[in-house]
């Protein structure tokens, strides 16, 4: 004689708490599940540093630190150094954030305070449409477009009148007597190709990840406070330099460092036009090799201590962009704090 | 006065100057833009010819990529494939489970450290966790492989979707949160069937960008699919790709082989540019439909 709801009752509660108790387990299942592919970011940055360090442990345990400054690469002797592909390394990417800082700051400059407001978008575009380009496509046109053009009229320049040893009849500008500049412009080779314009190759590649580093940050200046210096009659430039980028200096920092770091690790594009010659040159238009473009040339048929060799160099190159790469974030989340995001 | 004058010349001059340079740099900047892009259409579209797709890399001159093409569509769709389940969900423990603790934190900010990694050491990692135990467990039987390929790229791809999914579903407002929990949704069901719902374009246009960035990958590939001058369908065999042959081929002394490296880099260029374009045209419609 009881009511529908009063026999229903007791089932329904038991129901729904058999309902809760597998919604409870289903969502702490889901949040193990999703928690374990979080971790394989970490997986795969720990995996990278590691493998490469057990892949080079032979090199390691052999040569030890003698492999950081020795320049002697030979696979006939099975003797490995690691100085020149550093050097290679280090000296391209220094050639790109050179050129490449300057020329993002002026992009930026231009796409947040010179443009007219219907030019920004699509020219701000433009300039991340080059960050698209594969690096392959940088490689192909470094080698066959840039490299030729490099060795018929930049390079002859160069060499007759900034180095030590011009053609007859050239009058060098850098007297023979002065040691260090001569020697950076000799060239023995007519080959286009070198540290220089891997360089500048690699500088036309990170331009557009500076660029759009800074031009996201000059955007954060309170406009209060640039339109309070234009009040006291600053001029634009003034503006720029006195009150934007001293507010965005640690996230600019970040962002130039971020550069360093996709220049530093670049396969390809320097593979390509670098010239892949292990030799220590202090001249930029001579061959030279690079560590990712060793790893590249080399890897697939080396054997043994050579293969160690290049996966110590991997290690190296990992643990170093890693560091360029944290301090880069680390920077940029400053600025970021200080907005109190 | 005169002082003052010659102050604020000086001060005019100087801000004419910076200005001036500014605007070079953005020229020079647009100039090696079209640059490239005019070398790339000018090489490859002379180069174009119906035998690029239907000859394979084993005819040397006389073939085409067939196979590299078949090879990238095939490595790219297991690095996809991979990356982005796994991507999806990682963003979503960032987005929804872990956005306030310090691992998260942690996470997310190594994450973007792995998003410019250098791509051959990921490539040497696969080579180590990958190819070597295959190697190793089949007596060289397999060595290099498509897959072994598909899961390189699919490290690089990972941090993209994981960065893109992450932001997309902070975007979403809370109140939709809220919402659902106040009608007892559990948070899987929440997560799975609303949440990534509304984040839907935005989730799509991560994976997009991701498959555009491993498009053009070559490095890691040297030393997982390694390439093959034969049509290859079989995930683990050596596979070619179209940037692997394109630097083979651009490597190598031959006229003629240049001549299919630069149809190769064409058709690898407009793939990457079409692709990085829809996604930037799903990306602004979603953004209008979420006003």
């Amino acid at each position: 004689m009881s009511s529908p709801s009063m026999v229903n009752a007791p089932t329904l509660t038991a129901d729904m708490a058999a309902r809760n108790r597998r919604d409870a387990r289903n969502d702490r299942l889901f949040a193990w599940l999703l928690a374990a592919c979080g971790m394989i970011v970490l997986v795969t940055l720990v995996g990278a540093a590691g493998s490469t360090l057990w892949g080079g442990r032979e090199a390691f345990a052999k040569f030890g630190w003698h492999f950081l400054v020795s320049t002697e690469w030979d696979p006939g002797t099975d003797t490995y150094g690691a100085l020149v592909p550093i050097f290679g390394t280090v000296v391209t990417a220094l050639i790109a954030l050179v050129i490449a800082v300057p020329v993002s700051f002026g992009i930026s400059l231009f796409l947040t305070e010179v443009a007219p407001n219907w030019l920004r978008s699509p020219v701000g575009s433009a300039i991340e449409l080059l960050a698209g380009i594969p690096s392959i496509i940088y490689g192909m046109w470094g080698l066959f477009i840039f490299s030729p053009f490099m060795s018929a009229h930049v390079k002859p320049w160069l060499v007759n009148y900034m180095s030590t040893q011009p053609d007859d009849g050239k009058v060098a500008w850098i007297p023979a007597h002065v040691p260090f500049i001569g020697k950076v412009f000799t060239s023995q080779y007519p080959f286009g190709g070198g540290v220089l314009t891997a360089g500048i190759v690699l500088a036309i590649m990170v331009i557009p990840f500076i660029s759009s580093v800074m031009r996201e940050v000059f955007q954060t200046v309170p406009t209060r406070l640039k339109e309070s210096a234009y009040a006291l009659g600053s001029s634009t430039w003034e503006v720029v330099w006195d009150i934007v980028l001293p507010y965005t200096r640690s996230a600019v920092i970040g962002g130039v460092f971020l550069g360093l770091g996709r220049a530093l690790g670049e396969t390809m594009a320097v593979a390509f036009v670098l010239g892949n010659a292990f030799q220590l040159s202090a001249s930029l238009l001579e061959p030279g090799s690079s560590i990712a473009s060793a790893i590249a040339n080399q890897f697939s048929e080396a054997v043994g201590l050579q293969k160690s060799a290049l996966m110590a160099l991997a290690f190296l190159l990992f643990v170093v962009t890693f560091i360029v790469l944290l301090i880069a974030r680390l920077m940029l989340r400053r600025l970021a704090s200080k907005e109190g995001r | 006065m005169a002082g003052n004058n010659a102050l604020y010349v000086r001060r005019r001059i100087a801000n004419i100057v910076a200005l001036l340079l500014s605007s070079l740099a953005t020229l020079i900047g647009l100039f090696f833009l079209a640059w490239i892009l005019w070398e790339t259409l000018k090489q490859g579209i002379s180069a174009l010819s119906p035998t690029l797709f239907t000859k394979i890399t084993a005819y040397g001159e006389d073939g085409g990529l067939a196979n590299a093409m078949v090879g990238s569509l095939l490595i790219n769709f297991i690095g996809i494939a991979i990356a982005t389940p796994i991507g999806v969900m990682a963003g979503m423990w960032l987005a929804e489970y872990a956005n306030r603790s310090k691992l998260g934190a942690s996470v997310r900010f190594l994450n973007d450290i792995l998003l410019s990694a250098p791509s051959i050491v990921l490539g040497l990692f696969v080579y180590t966790i990958v190819v070597l135990p295959m190697k190793n467990l089949t007596d060289g039987a397999i060595t290099f492989s498509g897959l072994a390929g598909g899961i390189a790229l699919s490290l690089i791809a990972l941090p993209v979707v994981v960065r893109t999914t992450d932001e997309m579903l902070r975007l979403v407002p809370s109140t939709l949160r809220e919402a659902a929990l106040s009608l007892g949704v559990p948070q899987w069901k929440l997560t799975m069937q609303i949440l990534v719902r509304s984040a839907r374009s935005g989730i799509i246009t991560g994976v997009l960008l991701a498959l555009a960035r491993i498009s053009g990958e070559t490095a890691p590939l040297l030393f997982t699919a390694f390439g093959n001058n034969y049509m290859s369908l079989n995930p683990i065999d050596k596979m070619a790709s179209l940037p692997q042959v394109i630097y083979q081929y651009a490597n190598d002394p031959g006229e003629g082989l240049h001549a299919i490296a630069w149809a190769g880099a064409f058709v690898v260029t407009m793939f990457v540019l079409l692709l990085s374009l829809g996604s930037r045209l799903l990306f602004a419609r979603s953004k209008v439909s979420n006003d």
